[in-house]
Order: C-alpha cells, then sequence, then structure tokens
C-alpha cells in the first residue's frame, strides 16, 4: 500500500485548496481544510510508525523529476526510522499548531492565506524529511524557507516584519550556497544524488583528497562541511544565527512550528541523514561539536538578560540546536535526534504559552511588564511550568534523559573534544535553567508590573489554545520516557530504534561515571533554577546591581555582543554603498538604463525619418506603387 | 485589315491616361473617371485578343470586368458621400488622416 | 483602306476624349465627354465584331455607371470646383510615371506574337449569332464565375446603402 503518499500530498491538497478558494469561499472556515488535512496526515504518520516499528523500510521512486543523461532525480519517498521520528515530530507539532492557530488567529484578515501558508509549510517539511535523495532534501530545504518567508513577513505591512522575513532569506542564502555546493560536490563523487548508493559508497572515498582552491583537502571532509553550511543556516547556528531571533515578527504559532520545532532542526536532521559522511571525517565532525558547543553557550548567555519573551525562547532554541549539533559532533546522532524529537515538544510549548501570554496581555511581549500572571491564567502557567522544567533538565522530564542521553556519551565518547564539549553542555544546562525559570518567575510570579488597562483584560485563552497546550504538555513531560537509559532501569528504546540508520556510539566509560554525569548536570539545573527563584523571588534588586557592576558584560549580552552591528558593518553596509553607488549609480543608470533607453530613442529617430513617406496622401502611395512597377518591368525588360 | 497591335497601343495609351489621371487629379470623382478609363483600356484589348484569336473567353471577361465595375463605382460613390458628409471636401489631397 | 480610316477616327478620338476627361476643371463636362468616349469605345467594338459587348457598354457604362457620377456630381456644391487648382503639386511626376510606363509598353507591343486561333471565327458566329455565343459560354463553361458575380453586385448594393445611409445622431 502506498498510503504514506498521503503523508506529504494531504497538507499540499489542503494549501492548493486555501489558496485558491480561502479569500472567497471559505473565509474563516479555513481551518477546517489545513487541520483535517494534517490530522489525516498525523493518522497516516501512526500506521506508517508501526509498520517501521514491524521493520517495513520503504525507499522508491513515485516519479522521475528530472533525467539528463548519467544524472538522474526523482520524486523518491525513504521510510526508516529516522524519517518516521522527523514524521511524528511534524506532523503533531504541526497538527496541534494548527488547532492553537484557530484560536489565535480568529478575526485575523488574512486567516485563509495563514492556514494556506502552514499547510504549505507541512508539506515542504515532510518533503524534506520523506525524501530518498539530495535533490528532493533540497526542494523541501527551500520549500520551508520560503514558507518561513512568508510567514515571517505575515504581517507584510509591518516594517519591522518584512525585513526580518528579507533577513531570514537572505542569512539563509548564505547557507544554501554551501548546502547546494555540496550537493554539486556529492553527485560529481558519486555519480548519484540517492542516499543509498552515496552512504554506501562513502568509504571507498574515505581516503580520497581533492583540490580546492589550491589545497588538498579530505573530499569527505569537504563534503561534510558544505553540507554543514546548509544546517548552519537553517538551524541558526554561530555565525548565521542572526535571523531566527528576529523571525520572531511572525505570528506566534509560526514561531513555534517553524523556527522551534520543526524547520530549524531541518540542519540537525541532515546532519543525522548524512552521518555515514560525516563519521568518515573527524575534521568535519569536530567543527560540528564545536560549532554546536560555542553557539549553546553563546545564545544561552545571550538570552539571560533578554527582556522580550519571544526572544528569550528563540536564543533559547538556538542553544538547544547548538546541543543537538554538538551530539551530532561527537557522534551520537542518536542522542541529537532525541533531543531534537523531545526538544520540539517543549519548545513548541513553550511558544504557545508565550503566544498564550501575549494573547492575554494585548500583544505585549516585555516580561517587565508582566508578572502575577498565574492567578489569571492557570493553564498557560502549568504547562509553561513543566514545559520549562523539561528544558532546565529535571529528572523525569522529556529534557532531562534527552540532554543527559547527550552530555553522557560527549563525555564518554571518542571525540577528542569530547570532554570539553561536556563541560560547556553542562554549564549551558545551568544557565537553560536560569533563563527559563527567570522568563516563569518574572511572567507569573510577583506582582502585576503592568498597566491597568491590561490587567482589566487579563483572561485564560479559548479552548482551542489551551486544548493544544495541554496536549504538548503530555509530549513535553512523556516523551522523553521512550529513552530511558539502561543505567536509570529503562530499555534506551529511542536509540535502539534509530541504531540501523544512525549507528550507534560506544561509551567507553564506568557507571560511576554515568552517574557523575547525571548528576553534574542536575545540580546545574537545580542550581539553575534556585539562582533564578533567588533573583527574580527573593532579592529582586540583585540582577540590577549585577547588570549595573558589570556593566560592560551586561551591555554586550543586551545587544547580542553585535553581531547584527557587525554584520551591518561589514556585510550590509558595503553591499548597500555598492548597490547604491555601482550598481544604482553607474550600472543601472549608465549601462542598463543607457541601453533601455537608447534603443527606442534610436527606433523612434528611425521612425521620424521614416514616418516622413507615410503622408497620408493616397495618390502619393499610388505613384510609388506605379513608380515600383516600372522598375520591375524596365529591369524585366533590359535586364 | 487593322493590325492587333494598333488595339493594343491604343489600350495602352488610354491606359496611360488613366493613370495620369489618377496620380494627379484632386478630385476624387475624376479621380474615379480615372480608374473607369484604366478598366475600358483594358477592355478594348481584351476584346480585340477575343476578335483575333477567335476566342469568346476575352468577352467574358470584359462582361466580368463590367459588373466589378459598376459594383466598385456603387462602392466607391457610397464611400464619396460619407467622406463628402463628414470632411467637406473632395479633394485628395486634403485627406491625410492616415499621416504618420 | 477604310478600315484604318475607321480605325483612326476611333483610336484618335477616344484619345483625344480621354485626355478631356482627365484634364477638365469642370467634373460636369468630364463627365460628357466620357459619354461621348463610351460611344466611341462601344463603336470600336462593333468594330471587332462584338455586338453585345458593345450593347452593355453603352447600357451599363454610359446608361448607369455614368449617371451614377452625374447624380453624385449633383449631390456635391461643386461651385468652387472650378476655381481651385485641378491637379495636385507633383503632377510632373505622375505624369513622368504615366509617360515611362507607356513606352515601356510600346517598346513590347512590337513583340507581341498571337497564338493559335480559336474556334470563334467570324462565320461561326454569324452562323450562330454573337449574343447566343456569348451566352452558351456563360451559362455552361462560366455559370459559377457569373453566379459569383450576381453575389458581387449584391453585396455592392447592400454595401453602398449601408456607406451612404444618414447615421442616426450625425
Amino acid at each position: 500500500m502506498n498510503n504514506y503518499l498521503l503523508i506529504p500530498f494531504l497538507p499540499l491538497a489542503a494549501f492548493l485548496i486555501n489558496i485558491l478558494f480561502g479569500r472567497k469561499y471559505l473565509k474563516e472556515n479555513s481551518h477546517w481544510v489545513s487541520i483535517l488535512a494534517v490530522a489525516g496526515s498525523w493518522i497516516v504518520t501512526v500506521i506508517t510508525l508501526l509498520d517501521v516499528l514491524s521493520g517495513k523500510i520503504i525507499n522508491e521512486d513515485l516519479y522521475s523529476w528530472i533525467v539528463s543523461g548519467e544524472f538522474k532525480a526523482s520524486v523518491g519517498f525513504l521510510i526508516d526510522q529516522l524519517t518516521v521520528v522527523m514524521l511524528i515530530v511534524v506532523t503533531t507539532c504541526s497538527a496541534l499548531i494548527h488547532i492553537y492557530s484557530i484560536g489565535y488567529m480568529r478575526g485575523d484578515k488574512g486567516y485563509y492565506r495563514f492556514f494556506a501558508y502552514l499547510s504549505l509549510f507541512t508539506f515542504c517539511m515532510l518533503m524534506l524529511v520523506m525524501a530518498n535523495n539530495f535533490l528532493q532534501l533540497y526542494f523541501g530545504w527551500e520549500g520551508v524557507g520560503l514558507c518561513s518567508y512568508f510567514l515571517i513577513g505575515y504581517y507584510f505591512d509591518k516594517k519591522s516584519a518584512s525585513d526580518a522575513g528579507k533577513k531570514a532569506f537572505i542569512v539563509n542564502r548564505f547557507g544554501d550556497f554551501g548546502f547546494g555546493l555540496g550537493i554539486i560536490m556529492i553527485f560529481l563523487t558519486f555519480g548519484t544524488a540517492y542516499y543509498a548508493p552515496v552512504f554506501s559508497q562513502a568509504k571507498n572515498f574515505a581516503a580520497q583528497t581533492v583540490n580546492f582552491l589550491g589545497y588538498d583537502v579530505h573530499l569527505m571532509t569537504l563534503i561534510a562541511l558544505l553540507l554543514f553550511c546548509g544546517s548552519i543556516g537553517k538551524s541558526a547556528q554561530m555565525p548565521l544565527h542572526v535571523w531566527l531571533p528576529d523571525a520572531m515578527e511572525g505570528p506566534t504559532p509560526v514561531s513555534a512550528l517553524i523556527h522551534a520545532a520543526t524547520m530549524v532542526t531541518a540542519g540537525v536532521f541532515l546532519v543525522a541523514r548524512c552521518s555515514p559522511i560525516f563519521s568518515l571525517s573527524e575534521t568535519a565532525l569536530t567543527v560540528v561539536a564545536l560549532t554546536g558547543a560555542i553557539t549553546a553557550l553563546f545564545a544561552a548567555t545571550i538570552a539571560l538578560v533578554q527582556k522580550d519573551i519571544k526572544r528569550i525562547i528563540a536564543y533559547s532554541t538556538i542553544s538547544q540546536l547548538g546541543y543537538m549539533f554538538l551530539a551530532a559532533g561527537v557522534g551520537a546522532y542518536g542522542a541529537g535526534v532525541f533531543h531534537l524529537y523531545t526538544h520540539s515538544f517543549f519548545k513548541a510549548l513553550l511558544f504557545l504559552c508565550a503566544g498564550s501570554v501575549m494573547h492575554a496581555m494585548s500583544g505585549e511581549l516585555d516580561i517587565q511588564k508582566m508578572g502575577g500572571l498565574k492567578k489569571y491564567m492557570p493553564i498557560t502557567y502549568w504547562t509553561m511550568l513543566f514545559a520549562s522544567l523539561s528544558i532546565a533538565g529535571m529528572p523525569g522530564f522529556a529534557g532531562f534523559f534527552s540532554k543527559d542521553e547527550i552530555l553522557w556519551l560527549a563525555y564518554s565518547g571518542q571525540s577528542p573534544v569530547g570532554k570539553f564539549v561536556w563541560v560547556i553542555g553542562a554549564l549551558v544546562a545551568f544557565l537553560t535553567a536560569f533563563y527559563s525559570f527567570r522568563l516563569i518567575f518574572l511572567t507569573f510570579h510577583g506582582k502585576f508590573r503592568g498597566t491597568h488597562e491590561q490587567e482589566h483584560h487579563l483572561h485564560e485563552s479559548p479552548k482551542t489554545m489551551t486544548v493544544p497546550l495541554i496536549l504538548l504538555c503530555i509530549g513535553a513531560v512523556a516523551s522523553g520516557w521512550v529513552g530511558i537509559p539502561h543505567l536509570l532501569g529503562g530499555g534506551a528504546h529511542f536509540m535502539e530504534f534509530l541504531k540501523p540508520v544512525l549507528g550507534h556510539s560506544e561509551a567507553n566509560a564506568t557507571h560511576t561515571e554515568e552517574w557523575m554525569v547525571m548528576a553534574i548536570s542536575t545540580i546545574a539545573g537545580f542550581s539553575g533554577i534556585g539562582l533564578a527563584a533567588l533573583f527574580y523571588l527573593v532579592k529582586t534588586d540583585i540582577p540590577v546591581r549585577l547588570a549595573q557592576k558589570f556593566n560592560t558584560v551586561y551591555k554586550t549580552l543586551w545587544n547580542k555582543y553585535y553581531v547584527d552591528e557587525l554584520y551591518s558593518f561589514i556585510i550590509v553596509r558595503p553591499a548597500i554603498w555598492t548597490a547604491k553607488n555601482i550598481l544604482i549609480g553607474i550600472t543601472d543608470a549608465r549601462i542598463i538604463e543607457a541601453v533601455v533607453n537608447g534603443v527606442p530613442k534610436g527606433l523612434g529617430e528611425f521612425s521620424r525619418i521614416l514616418r516622413k513617406v507615410q503622408t497620408g496622401l493616397v495618390q502619393r502611395y499610388a505613384a510609388i506603387m506605379a513608380l515600383g512597377l516600372l522598375i520591375i518591368v524596365a529591369y524585366m525588360l533590359w535586364r | 485589315m487593322v493590325p492587333l497591335n494598333w488595339y493594343l497601343i491604343l489600350s495602352a495609351a488610354v491606359f496611360m491616361i488613366g493613370v495620369f489621371g489618377f496620380l494627379t487629379r484632386r478630385n476624387i470623382i475624376i479621380i474615379f473617371m480615372s480608374v473607369e478609363l484604366m478598366l475600358n483600356a483594358v477592355n478594348i484589348s481584351l476584346v480585340a485578343f477575343s476578335h483575333y484569336l477567335q476566342d469568346m473567353r476575352g468577352q467574358i471577361l470584359v462582361i466580368f470586368i463590367i459588373t466589378v465595375a459598376a459594383a466598385e463605382a456603387a462602392i466607391g460613390f457610397a464611400i464619396i458621400i460619407a467622406l463628402f458628409r463628414n470632411k467637406d471636401t473632395v479633394h485628395v489631397d486634403e485627406m491625410d488622416e492616415m499621416k504618420g | 483602306m477604310l478600315p484604318e480610316l475607321f480605325f483612326g477616327y476611333y483610336a484618335s478620338a477616344i484619345v483625344i476624349f480621354s485626355l478631356l476627361v482627365v484634364t477638365r476643371s469642370n467634373p460636369v463636362h468630364s463627365i460628357m465627354w466620357m459619354l461621348l468616349l463610351f460611344f466611341h469605345i462601344a463603336g470600336l467594338y462593333l468594330f471587332l465584331n462584338a455586338e453585345f459587348i458593345a450593347a452593355i457598354q453603352v447600357i451599363v457604362y454610359a446608361g448607369a455607371i455614368l449617371v451614377l457620377f452625374l447624380f453624385v456630381v449633383l449631390l456635391l456644391n461643386l461651385r468652387e470646383e472650378l476655381k481651385v487648382k485641378k491637379f495636385i503639386g507633383s503632377w510632373p511626376a505622375g505624369l513622368f510615371i504615366a509617360a515611362a510606363l507607356l513606352v515601356i509598353i510600346l517598346s513590347v507591343v512590337k513583340s507581341f506574337v498571337p497564338g493559335p486561333a480559336g474556334k470563334y471565327s467570324i462565320e461561326f458566329i454569324k452562323q450562330e449569332t454573337h449574343t447566343k455565343a456569348l451566352g452558351t459560354l456563360l451559362y455552361t463553361d462560366y455559370l459559377f464565375p457569373f453566379e459569383i458575380a450576381s453575389l458581387v453586385l449584391l453585396v455592392a448594393i447592400i454595401g453602398a446603402i449601408v456607406l451612404a445611409k444618414r447615421k442616426k445622431g450625425n
């Protein structure tokens, strides 16, 4: 049975129906189409999951897309353990966020458009994860990028939103350029773009080098790093992370779905999918691990001081994505994907709770103007609390198991930088707990600091919004239970499940050390929460004093390490200068316009001369006709 | 016996007088008459051919030419009247609406 | 000798009348000269043993088309016509073109060689009578063109009415 085809194509159908008939006919009922489609996808996904659990792997071509000489690309589907995990993540989050959007987006004038894009995004994301070749992966990759652009700029009449959309798109160009080159390198090396032959033959090329920009480079390292470029852009890692915080201009469900749960994890998925290539290059793995670790630390420190509720969660996302890359970089792809899976639930939940708060606060984003919301919106409070506990890695919650798995494998793995990234990981775990609970305490505890008008308006969100919160909350708490490590008496089923695709990283350390690692990360989490409680519940003057004392540090963090300013200085402003002075001033005005205006001007001159012949006097025409006859006859007679 | 060539020369002369009139007169009615002149010149040569070649087809053609000339005159005068009504002139050098 | 004299009279009359037709400034005069011209052409047809053609030349051209010309001239106000120039400014060019074409045609007329003669000899036509011979051909071999000619006339009638009709509101 090909019923797995319904998974991507139901959302596509929903997109087409909504975009074609939404504006005129469906209007306020647009959500039904999209929700039914994505719910259908979810059901088929569950059936497919059962198939895969019983050992059935699907890898087949549906349609020949491009055939050119040796090159062949098709629309094809590979459904293995990794794919099915991603399918579960995507369809579950997508379905719940679709439902949440009914309440959140109600009354918006672009209601049908929102659901159309959301469905299109779901389609592209599913094509991305279900691809069986690199070209289709690239199609989905760019497709989700496009939808992300549409949805960040959803409120396109707001300048900052359309700017943020453009920023996301352009920043991703940098990464995708490398990704595209990587795919070309793969085709040049292997002669095919299909996963199966590429991954099975990768070992044969392990020792090969290639001349790149005048240097002999290890071929697999080059391919892996080029592919990783794409990951960096899509998953907002250093140094291309700048687009993600700005992407929060989009509606909150979009932030939850695209910029937390699914699209940004595509980079991690790519690395995991290409693990046979990455595993052949220690250099590439080290780069991945260090990029992940540094990004995790970097973003976590920024999140400490931010005041915008969505931006804090955005930096938290970047930081957690860093975690996943850290895991992949030490060879623990399974742990990375595990964290991806748990993270999608609690991060989507965090965003949706933030959306719920914003809903109550009439769009207010500054957490300093909130406070004491606990009694007004209990469901939001409790679900967000659980999500925060999960992200902080409290024992028993989903985040604990995945984070612990990553840290343990980083500590015990063979990676040369394993110990180093473990230290950073543990530090980030502490920071994560701190900023997550800073957010909780400032938002829900203490006294309300907003205006009276806002206080009067405070209310719990409608059912369509709270029900998805509760369902996601179950995921945030329980999704980790499929991967309880052996040490705690679990079966580590998740890792076992993914083993055929991602392999297994051997831990060569003792049980004592494992207990120690677990203890350290748990202590880090607890102390983070404790410190946050001290700062924001008990002695609320400490943060202010600290900020004054370490003013430089605070300023740097508040300004996000001045990365945006740096880019503006070295890339944006030179680019705009070039555009204004060279492209507009010289190329456009002197060359293109000269040609564009010159051609019609020349034709105009020519026709002005030619027009004189066109006197409008019939007899002239007849005379010229007769003259022509004369010349022709004369020529024929006396030639 | 009058040679055929004489008829042909006569025909050519009348035709060229018609061409001259067509190319030079300002009055559109005279221009029409010039056209009739040319048609008659052709008729003369056709009847002459018919006679000298002992073949009736030339005269058949003349009948059709006269038919078409009648039709052309009817349509032509209708156009002249419509033009005169709008432009208040019969002089072709004053009609240059198609001037580029 | 007599036929040549006869032809000489008709030919010179036709050329002179043609010249008068295209050079008179009063259109009514032109029409009158043209009437004479048509009669002379009809005479020439008779001379060529084409009495039916001569008859319709007089009936259709002189009787119908010229009357139409006359009607139109009378419809228009032509008092002005006598005072303005007859020819367009560049009439020498028209004269040159016409003259040059005439010279070219005259220069080739000499080399014209008639083809084999057909069956409609003078004796045959005398026996058959001209009208019957022509009519038989017209209603047998040329029936289809003949019908089309009728269609052309019909279209011309309708077209003339449509074009000349005064539009409402004008």
